[in-house]
């Protein structure tokens, strides 16, 4: 019995001038799966999350997620429905804390507008401080709160990925989207990763990630889709995947 | 660590302590020239806390904020001049004025970015220069705007340089606070996210055109109390204080004192409002000194000279947390 899709991509293309970044592509994402979109560099992986996310307008198709079409929504109202994403190179506010990191994830969380920042009012302190202590546990879980006080551009790589995965979830988001999450890691780094990946799903959450890491990608993903110069040439099972001819010759071949 | 579930206490600790310097400064200085300057550097201190909050918090850049604190000079100043308002009401119109103007500007213009905003706030900064100039039915015009009014309240007229350090420096010191309590919350910490990735914010549920135009207007709000505080001091105003130059100006404040720091407008301002009184003499030296400072700034202290504040406040408070600790 298969699950009631949480984000439907309907016909969607996308170009760059002549370039046709994503072509007509059409995939479901089942809510409570995680799914992969793989594919060769330039296969249209990072602008299909930019499409999804609302960072670069659609050119045609459609975007249905969590049953509302949000073709016209700016990324920040799609965040209020509940979808999250972590970047390829990350994305982390340099100038602030790990904490105050992971406190923007919970920022459509809280209602404090500019009077109650000029006044610091008690709604003020009491939404900051319920801010704080959810945001310490996501810390907790993802095993970055030692650094909950340093300053966030001093982490390593790793932690890096961490801290965006941390401010994703604090987001308590229906999908998250994750970029390469496990490149430039080390194999430590990556099971530690894949294990809150898990961790995510049997909460309920859906999850969406690109990946090169074939072996994780196999290991950890229910669903695959399959991309080559911006079109689907392949969506099933791992197992589906592996055995599929055409896939194997254009992208798996060199490294199964 | 059990720091980690307690709200940090703002930093209202050094600012009242500050607060409480100032306060206390006319008793060492009953001299009314020197009280002039500790006033101009109130209002430039207002002026500069405002656009370190577009430009430090939200890293929106303005260069065009001379031309808000003229607006709330000329506004406050020909409401009370021309048409008798009385300066309370005429301060709130300043206000309320300024912010409509900064949301008609602020609409178009922050949908642009980096560059482009600040040629647009340029722009707008000119055009509000020359229409100082040309209104002179209203203004003046070139020889600018006289006979404006010292503030008063009901009877109470704030007349003396005494008067006006306090006045001044209420309003200052009220200016201080909001920007500090703005520094610690949701919202600050939204501007701060971005100002350093837009789109990661974005992505994160921040709405970042919105809080960027009420931030812009915010920062309008404070050049525009601080235009008015400036008319009703000075009695006068000339389209000259507000031009392109003032607007780098404050922005050479910022930088100096440490863009995003709190105490960064605190310390620019006062150095630069201060330093051009001893150099009187030396006609022209001025601009001089204000490049050299400036090109020294962005060489040897790209953060400004708040961090260097900020490290003797650090080592103060680890040598405490040392002692106390054991």
């Amino acid at each position: 019995m298969r699950e009631e899709a949480i984000l439907t991509i309907e016909e969607v293309s996308k170009s760059y001038g002549g370039l046709m970044a994503v072509s007509n592509l059409s995939f479901e994402v089942p809510a409570g799966a995680i799914k992969a979109v793989i594919g060769p560099n330039g296969a249209g992986k990072s602008t299909l999350f930019n499409l999804i996310t609302g960072l670069e307008p659609l050119q045609s198709g459609h975007i249905v997620f969590d049953g509302c079409h949000v073709d016209g929504f700016k990324p920040n109202r799609r965040a209020g429905l509940g979808l999250a994403r972590t970047f390829q190179t990350p994305q982390i506010f340099e100038n602030m804390t790990v904490l105050e990191n992971v406190l923007i994830g919970r920022h459509l969380q809280g209602k404090a507008g500019l009077w109650d920042a000029l006044l610091y009012t008690g709604r003020s302190r009491r939404e900051d401080l319920a801010m704080r202590n959810h945001c310490l546990e996501v810390l907790e879980k993802v095993r970055l709160i030692d650094k909950a006080h340093d300053g966030a551009g001093d982490l390593a790589c790793g932690q890096l990925k961490l801290l965006e995965m941390a401010r994703a979830l604090a987001m308590e988001p229906k999908i998250v989207l994750f970029d390469e999450f496990a490149a430039g890691l080390t194999w430590e780094e990556t099971e530690h990763m894949m294990s809150i990946v898990r961790g995510i799903r049997d909460e309920g959450v859906t999850v969406l990630l690109v990946e090169h890491d074939m072996h994780l990608v196999m290991n950890l993903c229910d669903e695959i889709v399959v991309l080559n110069f911006g079109e689907k040439i392949g969506e099933g099972s791992p197992e589906e995947i592996q055995q599929d001819e055409r896939i194997i010759e254009v992208y798996l071949g060199s490294e199964v | 660590m059990s720091s980690c579930s307690q709200i940090r206490v703002p930093r209202w600790f050094s600012l009242f302590v500050f607060l409480a310097f100032v306060a206390a400064f006319p008793t060492v200085s009953p001299n009314a020239y020197i009280l002039n300057i500790a006033g101009f550097v109130g209002i430039y201190i207002l002026l500069c806390t405002g656009l370190n909050i577009l430009i430090g918090y939200a890293g929106q850049i303005s260069l065009g904020h001379a031309a808000f604190w003229g607006l709330g000079a000329y506004i406050s100043g020909v409401l009370t001049a021309k048409f008798g308002w009385s300066s309370v009401l005429a301060l709130a119109a300043s206000v309320i004025g300024t912010c409509v103007v900064a949301l008609f500007v602020g609409l178009p213009t922050l949908r642009l970015k980096g560059h482009y905003l600040a040629m647009a706030t340029l722009g707008v900064g000119v055009i509000i220069h020359v229409m100082f100039v040309q209104f002179s039915g209203l203004t003046g015009g070139p020889s600018g705007l006289v006979g404006v009014p010292s503030f008063s309240v009901g009877s109470i007229t704030i007349g003396t340089a005494l008067e006006n350090f306090y006045f001044i420096w209420a309003w200052t010191a009220i200016g201080l606070m909001g920007a500090l309590n703005l520094s610690q919350s949701r919202m600050g910490r939204a501007l701060n996210a971005i100002s350093s990735s837009d789109v990661a914010a974005e992505c994160m549920g921040v709405n970042t055109y919105r809080y960027k135009v009420i931030i812009f207007v915010l920062s309008a709000a404070y050049a525009a109390v601080a235009g008015s505080l400036y008319v009703h001091y000075l009695n006068f105003a000339a389209p000259g204080t507000f031009g392109f130059m003032t607007s780098i100006l404050l922005l050479t404040m910022v930088v100096v004192g440490g863009i995003g720091a709190f105490w960064g407008p605190v310390i620019g301002a006062s150095i630069l409002t201060i330093l051009p009184e001893y150099l009187r003499a030396y006609e022209g030296l001025e601009e001089l000194l204000y490049g050299m400072i400036l090109v020294g700034v962005m060489m040897f202290l790209p953060k400004g000279l708040a961090p260097l504040f900020h490290n003797l406040r650090l080592r103060f408070s680890l040598t405490k947390q040392a002692d106390e600790g054991g």
